[in-house]
């Protein structure tokens, strides 16, 4: 471990840490996938309801995609705006 | 070509001291007033070509009529006989937050992908709700903050401050995002790239993925008021 700075180990982690926070971008993906996939078989059963069928799925899926966002803003804070290297 | 040259962040451009505070003007207040006159100009003109002959329609009435009756149509199915006094509201927000998310495409930083943009929107929106609420409940409201237990009271207060801020986060998450696949692209790629595909990313992540979060923003705006007058 010699020649490693602080700045850089706290900096090291960060990156690693971001990486790990946009791994809650799977979650809303598998969500937004089956809110999806009911979509579809709801306008095969009933093509007459496609348009209210299509703004409640966008609706659903668009607040599914609210975690996943928690961890991209993570992820966007811990390599722009890093709170942890004042720290030090 | 390096990371030296990537670019998407918020510059200040001019900066003065107000009451021993550093304030500055940044990228976001200047593409808001972009913004805000391309939307001021828009108007005038349709205003002018309606005007100018009020018996014969013609392509621009007949495209702004179609858009405000699209519009009305949608905020009414959504809250009924509220509409009336949202309308106003609901449609200047979806119209600024449609031309910030798609002012990406010409080249300006949208001042969507600022949070305090964002949260600001979010805010009015949250004041409306607790209006909303408020009115129809008046001392009721303590009742709902009880509901089911007693024990729920901080549940419930967390949860009612929750809306701004999932609100203003889904937006600035996702044009933020968007902003910086873009930046990221045009800085690190060779040259070649830059060729045509930008075209496509800027179609999903400017227009596509902006219409989408705009339309969403106005729905949640419009379900969560109509939900306080139940």
């Amino acid at each position: 471990m010699t020649g490693i700075t602080n700045e850089g180990l706290v900096l090291a982690c960060s990156a690693i840490g971001a990486g790990l926070a946009v791994i809650a971008g799977i979650g809303p993906g598998v969500g937004q996938g089956i809110a999806a996939g009911y979509g579809a078989s709801a306008v095969g059963r009933n093509p007459g309801a496609k348009g209210d069928v299509m703004s409640t799925m966008l609706l659903g899926q668009a607040v599914a995609e609210t975690t996943g966002l928690y961890g991209l803003v993570i992820a966007l804070i811990l390599l722009y705006a890093n709170p942890l290297i004042g720290k030090l | 070509m390096g990371s030296s040259d990537v670019d998407f962040f918020i510059h200040s451009y001019y900066e003065f001291k107000l009451f021993g505070v550093t304030l500055s003007i940044n990228t976001t207040m200047v593409t808001t007033v972009i913004v805000c006159l391309i939307l001021l100009a828009l108007i005038l003109f349709a205003r002018h070509e309606i005007m100018k002959d009020y018996d014969e329609p013609n392509v621009v009435q007949n495209v702004v009529e179609m858009i405000v009756e699209k519009m009305d149509a949608m905020v009414v199915s959504n809250m009924g006989i509220h509409a009336k006094k949202y309308l106003n509201y609901v449609e200047a927000l979806m119209a600024f937050i449609f031309l910030s998310n798609i002012s990406g495409l010409f080249g300006l930083r949208p001042p969507t992908a600022d949070f305090g943009t964002t949260f600001g929107l979010a805010l009015i929106t949250f004041v409306m709700i607790e209006y909303a609420w408020i009115k129809t409940k008046g001392f009721g409201i303590i009742k709902d903050l009880l509901d089911p237990f007693p024990v729920f009271l901080p549940i419930n207060i967390i949860s009612e401050f929750a809306t701004p801020v999932s609100m203003s986060l889904r937006l600035f998450g996702n044009v933020t995002a968007g902003t910086i696949m873009l930046g990221l692209w045009y800085a690190l790629m060779p040259w070649f790239t830059k060729i045509g595909i930008p075209a496509f990313l800027h179609a999903y992540f400017d227009f596509f993925s902006g219409a989408i979060q705009t339309y969403v923003f106005g729905m949640l705006t419009m379900v969560f008021i109509s939900n306080r007058y139940d």
